[in-house]
């Protein structure tokens, strides 16, 4: 109850500060010294907040769907590939976290390779990709890879610290049990991964999020909310609304992953001690 | 208890979305078994499904390359893909692309040539607000001038270089995003706009002070075709090894001429072949995509030359202007001309003889534009 109280102050808060500024705010916006410091409250570049919940009640088309129902829809696409790229990400990621954390010599080999594979440009990185749509995979499959290709990182990073935080005299205690590898790390090492894990899962399911909105419109995939993002914005000239039913659409996207994520751990962290983890 | 029964919820969605994904399979095209001996064919487009590709969609949906003995496939493009890359590495059969853009990928090596101009005109305006005085190159000294960017601006500082304008000093060059709106805030004097899509959305805009829509006696038009600094625009490359091989040849002949019957069929049928594009599920509006095909078809008709045939003297202007236009950066689009099999009438030739005889006509000498009305949004 307190929570559902603090949410839609946060939203009610939102509301006023958006609508706050429209009321207050220069519509030309305020330039310091030639540069713009703060945006422009005018309708067109700040639609009203009822203007966007209209726009998202009257058809998007004449004679077509509600917006509401078309930016869902899309919502919904965009949560399926989150949720393969997410899944795809998280069972690579640990299982390099494993295979690292069980040969020095693939760490010290891989991790510099892991860390660099962030530093690739998704632009570069879409258009290859987009060509195995089609002849590969479908299409829907490629932001899929984009999407896991983001969320892999910070799971691999995370759960390898994990894997190793147990104390020596832990893995030592196993070893005098004659525990095998296996043993240990399903024993020993997988459980006292698990508050390292959680948040690198979350960090994984923003990436995943981000890599399969943008891959949306890096590779023209249509039926998502991304690619609906990049078809509205054209219009933002004459129906500056529509572009924020997206936007809201793709924020609500970002809320259910991320509530999604974080529900993952309740069953598995109930008796845990949770820790402040930096993995990054 | 309670956060177990959503986390429940929210997994079974989850599990029944992915589950959707792979059943409905959005981009796959229908079952080629029922095709029978056609030919598979991708043509590589360079954006969305709108009424600039609509003879393409029209001689999909007509069946016109299904007489030809082609299954043609339409790939929509995005925003990082390049049509002449993924012709050039294979992932297409022909690809849809801006003359002078190709040409700067032909010189980083890619083979490809211009089989087919079907876009004679440019459709390139720089828009300015009727009372700025603005309405030719030389006005824009000293204004701030909106640009896209990307190799999409060489018209543009085309015509000012050949006005007397230096573009990095005389003007403020400003980037300009997809859709209109820093013209209408005042942001900038001019705004880079082509004819057939943004310049309509600006009539689609209401004017906030009438709460009317804007007119064309709002805007003032300065078409590079007028200032003579117009490149080719729209036209489809094929392979230039594959060109070697008779079949790829004979397969462009077929796949060119279908293409001139799309395009005819779209001129003579304009808004059938809106709604074409419009089911195609383009998001755009209805009045948007009529104006849009009536622009483009200016664009292609009337064809003096047969829809299609490069005409030397505007092939010559692109490239150079493409070599001698210096943008903010200094750079020009091709540091040398064109080597190789850059272009070529051969196929479009061809194509155009058996057109003919197919009774098409290929000229569109008659043709006369229809006055299209926006509504606002485009809708």
């Amino acid at each position: 109850m307190r929570r559902a109280l603090a949410i839609l102050a946060g939203i009610v808060t939102l509301a006023l500060l958006w609508e706050g500024y429209k009321a207050v705010g220069d519509p030309e916006g305020t330039v310091l010294f030639g540069v713009r410091v703060l945006p422009r409250a005018d309708d067109l570049s700040m639609p009203h907040l009822w203007t966007v919940l209209q726009r998202l009640g009257r058809p998007e088309l004449a004679g077509g769907d509600p917006v509401w129902q078309v930016v869902l829809r899309a919502c919904l696409f965009t949560l399926g590939i989150t949720a393969a790229g997410f899944l795809a990400g998280t069972l690579v990621g640990l299982l390099l976290a494993m295979a690292m954390q069980r040969f020095r010599i693939v760490e010290r080999g891989l991790l510099p390779y892991v860390i660099l594979s962030q530093t690739v440009p998704l632009v570069a990185l879409a258009p290859l990709v987009a060509g195995w749509g089609g002849t590969l995979m479908p299409a829907w499959a490629t932001v899929a890879v984009i999407a896991a290709y983001l969320a892999f990182f910070p799971v691999a990073v995370g759960m390898l610290r994990g894997l190793q935080s147990p104390s020596a005299s832990g893995a030592e205690l196993m070893r005098s049990y004659a525990a095998g590898w296996w043993r240990t790390l399903v024993k020993l090492r997988f459980p006292a991964a698990l508050p390292y894990l959680f948040p690198a899962l979350r960090l994984a399911g923003a990436a995943a999020v981000v890599g399969a909105v943008v891959g949306e419109i890096s590779t023209g995939t249509r039926g998502g909310i991304g690619r609906l993002i990049i078809e509205y914005s054209r219009e933002a000239t004459s129906d500056p609304a529509k572009v924020y039913t997206a936007m809201l659409g793709a924020a609500l996207l970002g809320l259910v992953v991320a509530g999604a994520v974080s529900l993952l751990e309740v069953p598995l962290m109930r008796h845990r001690r949770h820790v402040e983890v930096v993995t990054l | 208890m309670r956060l177990n029964r959503i986390f429940t919820a929210i997994a079974a969605t989850s599990a029944l979305v992915l589950a959707g994904c792979g059943t409905a399979d959005p981009a796959s095209t229908p079952a080629p078994g029922a095709s029978g001996a056609l030919t598979p064919i991708k043509l590589q487009l360079q954006w969305f499904f709108q009424a600039q590709f609509a003879g393409y969609i029209a001689a999909v949906d007509q069946g016109f390359y299904q007489e030809q003995g082609l299954d043609v496939q339409l790939l929509e493009g995005g925003v990082d893909i390049v049509p002449q890359t993924v012709l050039a590495q294979g992932r297409a059969d022909y690809a849809v692309a801006w003359v002078p853009k190709a040409l700067a990928s032909r010189e980083q090596g890619a083979g490809i040539t211009d089989v087919g101009q079907i876009f004679g005109r440019s459709g390139t305006y720089q828009v300015a607000w009727k009372d700025s005085g603005i309405t030719k190159a030389a006005d824009l000294k000293g204004k701030k001038v909106g640009n896209w960017g990307f190799g999409n601006e060489f018209e543009l500082f085309a015509g000012m270089t050949k006005a007397g304008i230096d573009p990095g000093k005389d003007v403020t060059l400003v980037q300009q995003q997809f859709d209109m709106q820093a013209l209408l805030k005042k942001e900038i004097d001019a705004a880079q706009a082509m004819s057939y899509n943004e310049y309509a959305q600006l009539l689609e805009a209401k004017n906030p002070k009438t709460g009317k829509q804007y007119t064309a006696d709002d805007f003032s038009i300065i078409d590079w075709k007028t200032e003579g600094s117009s490149m080719l625009q729209d036209a489809v490359w094929a392979n230039t090894e594959k060109l070697n091989d008779p079949a790829y040849q004979q397969q462009t002949v077929k796949f060119l001429t279908a293409t001139i019957k799309g395009w005819a069929f779209c001129r003579d049928n304009a808004e059938k072949c809106r709604d074409l594009v419009v089911a195609k599920g383009s998001k755009l509006g209805k009045s948007h995509q009529l104006w849009q095909m009536n622009e483009v078809n200016k664009l292609v008709w009337p064809a003096t030359g047969g829809i299609g045939v490069i005409d030397e003297t505007a092939w010559n202007q692109t490239v150079q202007l493409s070599q001698t236009t210096k943008n903010q950066t200094g750079d020009t689009v091709l540091t040398k001309a064109p080597e190789g099999l850059a272009y070529t009438n051969d196929y479009i030739k061809q194509a155009i003889e058996q057109a003919k005889t197919a009774g098409v006509d290929v000229n569109g000498t008659g043709f006369q534009p229809a006055t299209v009305t926006l509504n606002e949004g485009g809708s």
